[in-house]
């Protein structure tokens, strides 16, 4: 037997909302899906802008709109970007060998550079040419 | 949102319609923002849904301004007492923000016609002569100028739609609301007045200006408005006659803040 759903929020109530008869078909018809647009969010200006994840639109304006409340809506924001997920060439995880040696090659990583000498001595003569 | 607390001296000529002013922006943005409020977890879809809560926020910031302004300069009760223990009648809100949401045409429909009317009104009241007005209605302008974009796309996004029924049921949501859409610029008492002092344009000069903004929206749509000659505008609101579905509103909206009317919150 389908009961009509009683919620402590008048909205659901109004809706008149039956519940589902156990046993019955699903007979929710199939929908159209709306493809994802990646969101892009820029704190400043002059900041890169940061992937910072998806929303679902029929278009780049739409997708805009909602960018806006889902990744805008707090603290600040500068600029956005949207961009539709078939624009994006992204590579096969099957691929990732490709990378599988870098984390070998230290003499790219920045800290093989000796700098740090360098800096120092600058400051140094700096402090110095700066005291009365 | 936060307005500085400075009283300004006003006229005394001015105080009346200046009153009149602010209780309908302060009343069409909360009633409005309470009816949109109802779709909240209710939405079409999870981000739209999102965004049209957040919208609806945004109603509700608007109107605690415009009650603040009353409070500071007019003498008006705090915020709260005044949005929620008046009676139907002292409500001044056009018939438009009452309705029920209807299903999501009618609503989206009325964001447009509103937020359309909001953005003129705010970006004419940015430069009122009265300062607190001005300031406040420069903070509402970017929060209505989004307002604007969402109903536009959405609006855009049907009315162009290839979904004969989708185009159908936004035309007529148009159709059907359009006389009450009207009533939103309905005379104020007064309003030649603050007209004159550079406080607040009559409401037949917004009416123009959100007549040829909407036919801009439209435009290039399949969408499009009826002769506004011929509609016959849904006047009353503003002088306290509203609808049968003000009072159910107000019951439902006060529910809480009548439990404890001094609550801290």
């Amino acid at each position: 037997m389908s009961v009509e759903i009683q919620s402590l929020d008048p909205r659901i109530n109004r809706l008149g909302l039956h519940t589902h008869e156990p046993g019955s078909p699903d007979t929710l018809p199939p929908h159209d899906h709306w493809g994802t647009y990646q969101v892009f969010h820029q704190k400043k200006r002059g900041d890169r802008h940061t992937a910072v994840g998806i929303v679902h639109a029929p278009g780049a304006e739409l997708a805009m709109a909602y960018a806006k409340e889902q990744f805008g809506r707090r603290g600040e924001t500068a600029n956005l970007w949207v961009v539709d997920t078939r624009h994006v060439m992204a590579l096969d995880y099957a691929d990732q060998d490709m990378f599988a040696t870098t984390p070998e090659k230290t003499y790219r990583d920045p800290g093989g550079y000796k700098v740090n000498d360098k800096i120092d001595a600058y400051r140094e003569k700096m402090s110095h040419e700066h005291t009365p | 949102m936060n307005i500085p607390h400075k009283s300004v001296p006003i006229a005394d000529l001015h105080r009346e319609p200046l009153r009149q002013l602010l209780t309908a922006l302060a009343d069409d943005h909360l009633i409005l923002g309470h009816r949109h409020s109802e779709w909240t977890g209710l939405g079409p879809i999870l981000e739209e849904d999102i965004a049209f809560s957040s919208i609806a926020q945004d109603q509700m910031g608007h109107a605690l301004g415009f009650y603040t302004l009353l409070h500071e300069h007019l003498g008006a009760p705090d915020p709260d007492i005044h949005a929620f223990t008046r009676q139907e009648a002292e409500f001044s809100c056009c018939q438009l923000v009452e309705w029920p949401i209807g299903d999501y045409d009618f609503s989206l429909t009325r964001h447009l016609f509103f937020d359309l009317a909001a953005g003129l009104r705010m970006e004419t009241l940015s430069l009122s002569s009265f300062t607190p007005l001005a300031q406040l209605a420069t903070k509402i302008r970017g929060e209505v100028k989004y307002h604007i974009f969402h109903a536009k796309t959405m609006v855009g996004q049907l009315g162009n739609s290839s979904d004969e029924t989708a185009k159908a049921r936004m035309q007529t949501a148009i159709n059907r609301q359009f006389g009450l859409a009207l009533g939103m610029f309905e005379p104020r008492l007064g309003e030649q007045i603050l007209d004159d002092a550079h406080i607040a344009p009559i409401e037949s000069k917004w009416r123009e200006r959100w007549l040829e903004a909407l036919n801009a929206v439209l435009d290039g749509t399949g969408l499009q408005i009826p002769d506004p000659d011929r509609i016959e505008p849904v006047f009353g609101g503003r002088n306290g006659y509203h609808t049968e579905y003000l009072q159910p509103l107000l019951h439902e909206m006060t529910e809480v803040f009548r439990l404890d009317p001094q609550a801290e919150w």
